[in-house]
């Protein structure tokens, strides 16, 4: 049956229901405030029962309370439908080959203004049309792999990219982007960074912080970034490709496993950690910023190693922590354990014996700091000695979130501790490194002449 | 071969055709012959402390140069249903412009650089949008949606401006009519434009985000006078809640103006109310012009379809070499080229503004979409014509023009080239079509310039970032409780006591009817005396210099109350007042020393009387007791004043010459 009153229930329901107004009618609705004309439009799931909401025809939409409803009169109807204009894609020789792997994030959408909907943009045709631009640095394909937010990516998810990427590589393709919602980017970014490994091409991941049916949005600047990196860049690694300043500047390439959102709403929220960027795209250039990565190469050998074990848990932890925390997590079966302890990689004494028995059930706990800069030292005070004599292993500078990936990596192909240990130890792209470069901790936080005057002359 | 075309005739001729005639000469026959018609949106930040969508302070305006950091974002149209882009953010996109925002600390967040989501709209805004929705009699909305209307200039680092319906469907009634209201909205301020030139375009963001309401007026407006009326009216209905803000930029308003088969032009953000009459009317006849071009072309066949340009690269040899622009091309290594308009003779010169001709509308174009700084181009049809006439004739020739034909000669950096020919060809063929959609920028000589391309509704849509906000019927009765008067009742109320017409104006848009009323209930004056006090004696001061930031009206009040108490006559008042503006803070009896005030009993005054009389008759050059009595009353005046009423002075010395 068709839906005539779109998502509206209890009093709006009955409202249209007894005045027989249908969503997208244009209708006259007479109020003890007075009358107002316009479509009548649909609600959403989460919206409350006590309004209606109509768009006039200056744009605006209005809700109107039910209560004060006294009439509404239909005077023409008119359903919507959306379709994006798509604009054959134009393929042309001799331009390197790229393959858009779609999550669900939006890249690229736009506006249905008669309903204010947002329609994503996705076949070549369509982002050809949004983002023209993107002809002149590649010939594009896309696939959608599966149409999820930001934070239900998940194991299966991960998987499923790692494979879909071995797959694209073997037929041979030049470069691979990856869209994504920013929530969880960086986790996805280490979970590819271990599943596909020595890749021979670039595999770069991209989203947007301000969406793209917006004028001001990063999207379209980013999508152009990462379709250059992923056409023309020699960096053949896995890379989240984001704003390096908030300004319209240029992008920043940062290596899967070191990099982290840091901002709920910046548009350059990406930061590297604990090293620093590999290098900076804008729409002439790619300049490396680090001399050492992984070469693009003309063989299609890549490993895809997609495993994932999900009894992994990640630990913040914070001053007073109950035991139970721990002591909890081993009953219901966990087989793995990142904390990310204070400092140099610390927990109180109280959770002593819980982390006792996990070595007994033969659980692999690791320890990162929640300082995010900085390597875990835990022979410099007694509390790190204790705990590693009570099997908890310090992870270096692995992020707690790499670490937590990387832990359930390493568990989904194998029980043995030693094996894990083993695995989890030898870095596969940087995720644990030698050496902090200096420059690598630089957050400018104000107050000091020199960088106020930075701040003013670069554009931030 | 010759070439004889006159442009200086051709512009008078069409002037007259035309019937281009001053304002002063205009009557309202004039207007309803053209077909006038004129809407208003106005305009008014409202007075808050802070901004409506974030936590910054309001009202805080920094220098163009004082900044903590620059910021550089780029404007990108977004799909309009149709798979389209609007005409509008075309126009913006083709122009890349690279846009900079100057952000302060103290008066800019994150959000304001738009990298932070909104922040609750602050309620006592919102407060006094209802209020000014309840004063002019609209429907007010039962929810709030907040709204993204797309700005594409880079007013606002979002790209787009969030704003909401208050109410709807209103009126206001004017002297002689009643003008309807479209709507009511608050919404957030935008930039301050710091330069324009070429392909960069600066902003600060100190006023961007300030609360705002906007009221929409329906075309109701038939001549210039009634526009400025309307104008007047709102802005004193939105003063009458005290709540807004007064000075510089605190009140905009943008004109709606169109003519029987024009089309409406929108002239933005005009500061003065009493701009408002010439504008609309040089606007008026602008259409008029261009209907006139409309069908002269269509007389010679013109068909946008098929009419087109063509052009040549020129050498710069071609042209006098002290030409600056031509030097410039040289020192730059711009392109120079020459453009062919077919059958375009008598149209680049003709009439469309005082001192401005078609050309000109070319060369606005070009400054805002192809970026190309003006001067921008030379034409056959100068009213000075460069070089000579040989050299003209030399680029016809070479350009292989047809009598008939118009050329304009173009400069400008090679990779903006493509964009202006296409900006010149298709300033053109709009022509052909009439009056282009457009809002226009006023200037200081009372005429417009292209300032882009009209936007039409299909801009709007719904702010994913803001949650609707629902007005109830008890917040509307919590504002009507304390609803100020109506503004034709305040009007009636000032004819009632029988002030003079023009203290109108200047009692209104300060919102001084309450404050008269409590000076009338504590002193023996009567309102008009008090109300002409405002609206002659403060108005003619501020109109004269600037006030004292300690100035108020409540300083007025007090002394009025000093006045009283010490039982001085009112005519202190006009020598007290100007220095109480300029000293608001000096205490009144040191005033009263500054003005060399001494207290005195009218006989002590009259004491003089015998020897003024002695002296009369020494020095006058008159007879006759009227001529006497004045040159005393001269001389006793400035004792007077304050002691005794100078008709009572005056009815005592006549009496005493007379019978003396």
């Amino acid at each position: 049956m068709v839906d005539l009153f779109k998502g509206y229930k209890g009093d709006a329901l009955a409202t249209l229901q007894k005045f027989n107004a249908r969503v997208w009618s244009q209708t006259k609705v007479e109020t003890t405030r007075g009358e107002f004309k316009g479509i009548l439009l649909p609600r959403s799931e989460n919206d409350d029962e006590q309004h209606v909401v109509i768009k006039l025809a200056t744009g605006y939409n209005i809700g109107i309370a039910t209560e004060t409803i006294t009439n509404m009169t239909e005077e023409g109807y008119k359903e919507a439908h959306y379709k994006i204009p798509e604009k054959e894609f134009p393929y042309r020789a001799g331009r390197p080959n790229v393959k858009l792997l779609g999550t669900g994030g939006t890249i690229a959408s736009r506006l249905d203004y008669r309903t204010g909907a947002v329609i994503p943009a996705f076949s070549p045709g369509e982002l050809y049309g949004a983002v023209p631009e993107l002809a002149d640095i590649c010939n594009l394909s896309t696939e959608k792999l599966f149409a999820v937010f930001s934070e239900n990516m998940g194991p299966e998810q991960y998987k499923t990219l790692a494979i879909a990427i071995g797959k694209e590589i073997e037929k041979g393709i030049d470069g691979i982007v990856i869209g994504h919602g920013t929530d969880t980017m960086h986790h996805t970014a280490s979970a590819l960074s271990f599943m596909v490994q020595d890749s021979p091409v670039p595999i770069v991941m991209v989203g947007s912080q301000r969406s793209s049916d917006r004028p001001s949005s990063d999207a379209a600047l980013n999508l152009m970034h990462a379709t250059k990196t992923a056409a023309e860049s020699d960096i053949a690694e896995v890379m989240v490709c984001m704003f390096g300043p908030t300004s319209d500047e240029y992008g920043l390439l940062h290596r899967g496993t070191r990099v982290r959102k840091m901002h709920s709403s910046y548009r350059s929220t990406f930061r590297t950690i604990g090293d620093i960027p590999l290098a900076m795209v804008d729409r002439q250039k790619i300049t490396p910023l680090k001399p050492k990565y992984n070469r693009r190469r003309l063989d299609r050998k890549a490993k895809i190693i997609p495993f994932f074990e999900e009894k992994v848990a990640l630990v913040y932890y914070y001053p007073n922590m109950m035991p139970d925390m721990i002591t909890s997590l081993i009953d219901n079966g966990y087989k793995g354990i990142i904390i990310a302890g204070t400092g140099l990689g610390h927990i109180n004494k109280p959770l002593y014996p819980a982390i006792e028995r996990c070595a007994k059930e033969g659980m692999a706990v690791y320890m990162t700091v929640q300082t995010l800069w900085g390597y875990v030292h835990m022979f410099v005070y007694d509390t790190g000695r204790d705990l590693m004599s009570k099997g908890i292993i310090p992870l270096a500078n692995m992020l707690p979130e790499v670490a937590y990936i990387k832990l359930a990596w390493a568990l989904g192909q194998t029980s043995d501790l030693e094996k894990v240990k083993e695995l989890m130890l030898t870095p596969v792209v940087d995720e644990i490194t030698d050496r902090e470069p200096y420059n690598g901790y630089l957050i400018f936080q104000g107050g000091v002449p020199e960088v106020e005057e930075f701040l003013k002359r670069i554009h931030k | 071969m010759n070439y004889r075309f006159n442009p200086s005739d051709n512009y008078e001729r069409t002037m007259q055709e035309v019937g281009y005639l001053p304002r002063t000469a205009a009557t309202p026959e004039t207007y309803s012959a053209l077909g006038f018609k004129c809407g208003l949106e106005v305009h008014q930040q409202l007075l808050t402390k802070q901004k409506l969508f974030c936590r910054c302070p309001a009202g805080i305006y920094q220098k163009a140069d004082d900044y903590d950091a620059e910021i550089i974002r780029h404007m990108r149209p977004t799909l309009s249903e149709l798979g389209e882009y609007d005409g509008t953010a075309l126009m913006e996109f083709k122009t890349r412009k690279n846009i900079v925002y100057r952000i302060k600390d103290a008066t800019a967040c994150t959000y304001d650089i738009d990298d932070t989501p909104p922040f609750p709209i602050i309620r006592v805004a919102l407060d006094i949008a209802i209020q000014s929705a309840l004063l002019l009699k609209t429907n007010i909305v039962g929810v709030l949606h907040v709204a993204r209307k797309q700005y594409l200039d880079g007013s606002i680092p979002t790209g787009f401006q969030r704003t909401a319906i208050v109410g709807i469907e209103g009126s206001i009634p004017l002297k002689n009519k009643t003008v309807r209201i479209i709507q009511i909205s608050i919404e957030e301020d935008s930039c301050r434009e710091v330069s324009d030139i070429g392909h960069w375009r600066v902003y600060r963001t100190d006023r961007l985000g300030m609360p705002l309401i906007e009221t929409v007026t329906y075309p109701d407006m038939l001549t210039p006078d009634e526009a400025a009326e309307a104008a007047h009216y709102i802005r004193f209905l939105n003063r009458a809640s005290g709540k807004v803000r007064v000075g510089m930029g605190a009140a905009r308003e943008d004109v709606n103006v169109s003519i029987t088969g024009g089309t409406r032009v929108e002239i933005k953000g005009v500061a003065h109310i009493q701009w408002i009459p010439n504008l609309v009317h040089v606007e008026a006849f602008r259409q008029r012009s261009l209907l006139l071009i409309k069908a002269e072309l269509a007389k010679r066949g013109l068909d946008p379809k098929s009419w087109a340009i063509s052009h040549k690269e020129l050498d710069p040899d071609l042209l006098p070499r002290e030409q600056k622009a031509i030097k410039r091309v040289r020192a730059r290594g711009w392109h120079l080229l020459g453009i062919n308009l077919p059958k375009f003779e008598g149209i680049l010169s003709h009439f469309t503004q005082p001192d401005r001709m078609f050309a000109d509308e070319i060369s606005d174009r070009l400054k805002v979409i192809a970026c190309l700084e003006r001067p921008n181009m030379l034409h056959s049809e100068q009213l000075h014509l460069f070089g000579d006439e040989q050299e003209l004739v030399d680029i016809r020739d070479y350009l292989d023009a047809q009598p008939g034909d118009a050329q304009i000669v173009l400069w400008g950096p090679p990779d903006d080239m493509k964009t202006a020919l296409e900006t010149i060809e298709e300033r053109c063929k709009l022509a052909m079509a009439g009056v282009p959609n457009e809002t226009r920028k006023s200037i200081s000589d009372g005429t417009t310039i292209f300032e882009r391309v009209l936007p039409g509704a299909d801009r709007m849509y719904p702010d994913t970032d803001s949650a609707p906000i629902s007005i109830d019927d008890n917040v509307i009765n919590e504002v009507r409780k304390s609803l100020p008067v109506d503004v034709s009742d305040r009007i009636a109320q000032l004819r009632d006591w029988k002030v003079p017409e023009d203290c109108f104006a200047y009692i209104l848009r300060n919102n001084l009817i309450p404050l008269i009323e409590t000076m009338i209930s504590e002193c023996k004056q009567t309102p008009r005396f008090v109300a002409t006090m405002f609206g002659h004696g403060l108005k003619n001061l501020e109109g004269k210099k600037k006030a004292q930031p300690d100035f108020s009206f409540e300083k007025i009040r007090k002394l009025l109350l000093f006045v009283e108490q010490r039982k001085l006559g009112n005519e202190i008042l006009k020598k007290m007042l100007p220095v109480i503006y300029s000293h608001p803070n000096m205490d009144f009896d040191s005033v009263l020393t500054t003005i060399d005030f001494r207290e005195q009993r009218i006989e002590e005054i009259l004491e003089f009387l015998p020897a003024l009389r002695r002296k009369y008759l020494e020095i006058r050059k008159r007879e006759g007791r009227e001529a006497k009595i004045r040159w005393v009353m001269g001389q006793m005046r400035k004792r007077a004043v304050g002691n005794v009423s100078l008709r009572e002075l005056h009815e005592r010395v006549s009496k005493e010459i007379v019978h003396g």
